[in-house]
């Protein structure tokens, strides 16, 4: 039965595979730092003594975290146009979207980071006259990324797994790219095989590299 | 210098400090003491804004720490403090421990920064760890790092939370050396230490907490000669008995 498999068909497509997976690195890239950027804001608020703000931060977080990611993407694609009168483009709601979603997930690893440096530090910097800004700055933040970075990997491996969600709205990633090439050349097994192993190869590089940094540490 | 009025904290329902008042006189060295949890650590930290107090008043150099309106941070860059713990920021170099103070807070240039921090490791004889980080020096070296960063931001006095307590005994030394010769320089300094040999030899006078109040405040040749309270007796021939 292997043999009735055709690959010489991934070879004349991977051009085309390639503009696929280069959207999805994108969208993993795109969604990794906004996500980690709006997260850390979302951490800081949720942490913050300002009752409003760490309320309207963990509702946030909350509400991101309890609907499937397939359901925002929907969602977003098919709502937002209604609301702006201007339909965004597949590919820029899903650059969105993840950013968003992504953003309440690292905000937990984040939180804990944050609450992983020691008061003892936190008071060391106060003591030296650095302001809340400048502590975070400075002090916290730096040693609270460093003690997340590899749960902050894992969190982007999941994410990159994820991006194969925006299949459901005909935003061209490398799944998406598979399809279509599996349709032309009439050998949708092929393509779907070779593209599992490409998600494979990059998420197993990926969660080799996390280890390697945990055993490190 | 340092003025305290009636300091009293709660937290919750229990009080940790009772109406605890003394003076520090500019170049004065006070030593805090007393049983574990008696609040001598939370009175230091009040000092400097580390810990909010629900009563009474501190005023250092002039300035007091509970007003609303006080500017906390620039208050704190003149108020040196020396942890348990060290506290030295692990992801920088020990260079950069005792730079970034005095680039950040009080807007030196790097060049000033980088001198004044490379003559005060020298000073507390660390110069030629400058590169290194917290992680590689010895607990009795890293407190050393400390005081020498507490010293770049030239405060007016220093606090002195339980510096040679997480030390092994060889490593006291080391820092207690450093902070005599910074006593005898005529640095204000409070500090909270168990360590009654360098309080017989620098300090001017002995304070004794127990249960979050001053039970003590005496000259030492007083508070170690004839200790009025029994409670201090008895914390003395404590801790002086072996």
């Amino acid at each position: 039965m292997l043999s009735d498999f055709d690959f010489s068909v991934i070879a004349d497509s991977l051009p085309f595979l390639w503009s696929g997976l280069q959207f999805t690195l994108k969208l993993t890239l795109t969604a990794m730092l906004g996500g980690i950027f709006l997260g850390t804001l979302l951490a800081l608020a949720r942490l913050s003594s300002v009752a409003p703000l760490a309320t309207a931060a963990t509702w946030y977080i909350n509400i991101m975290r309890s609907i499937p990611l397939v359901m925002v993407i929907l969602w977003f694609f098919l709502v937002i146009p209604l609301l702006t009168g201007a339909p965004m483009g597949a590919e820029n709601s899903a650059l969105v979207t993840f950013t968003l979603f992504e953003a309440a997930f690292y905000a937990e690893i984040m939180r804990a980071g944050i609450q992983s440096v020691t008061r003892g530090q936190v008071a060391a910097g106060y003591a030296i006259g650095f302001s809340y800004s400048q502590n975070m700055r400075f002090v916290i933040l730096p040693q609270a990324f460093r003690n997340m970075l590899p749960v902050l990997l894992t969190q982007t491996i999941v994410l990159f797994q994820d991006t194969s969600l925006v299949y459901a709205i005909g935003a061209k990633d490398l799944l998406k790219a598979s399809e279509i090439a599996g349709k032309n050349y009439n050998r949708p097994v092929e393509m779907v095989v070779f593209v599992a192993l490409v998600y494979f190869v990059i998420c197993f590089a990926l969660s080799y590299t996390v280890k390697r940094l945990s055993r490190r540490r | 210098m340092i003025e305290l009025n009636n300091v009293s904290k709660w937290y919750g329902q229990s009080q940790v400090l009772d109406a605890c008042s003394t003076r520090v006189a500019k170049g004065e060295v006070i030593v805090v003491c007393g049983p574990s949890g008696s609040g001598k650590s939370t009175l230091i930290k009040c000092v400097n804004g580390l810990e909010v107090f629900q009563q009474g008043e501190i005023t250092v150099n002039g300035i007091s720490v509970g007003a609303a309106q006080t500017d906390l941070p620039k208050l704190r860059a003149q108020v040196g403090m020396v942890f348990q713990h060290f506290e030295l920021f692990p992801h920088m170099s020990i260079t950069e421990n005792l730079t970034i103070g005095q680039i950040r807070v009080l807007g030196r240039s790097k060049e000033a920064a980088l001198a004044k921090a490379l003559g005060l490791l020298d000073r507390v004889g660390l110069k030629e760890h400058a590169s290194k980080h917290p992680g590689q020096l010895s607990g009795g070296q890293q407190q050393r790092v400390a005081i020498a960063r507490a010293l770049c931001m030239d405060p007016v006095c220093m606090l002195f939370d339980e510096p040679t307590s997480a030390l092994d005994p060889e490593m006291i030394t080391e820092v207690l050396d450093v902070m005599v010769e910074l006593a005898k320089e005529g640095m204000t300094m409070m500090c909270v230490t168990h360590e009654m040999g360098f309080a017989r030899k620098v300090a001017n006078r002995v304070i004794f907490m127990d249960q979050g109040r001053i039970v003590e405040d005496a000259p030492k040749d007083e508070f170690f000669g004839t200790p009025r309270s029994e409670r201090a007796q008895q914390f003395l021939s404590k801790i002086l008995s072996h």
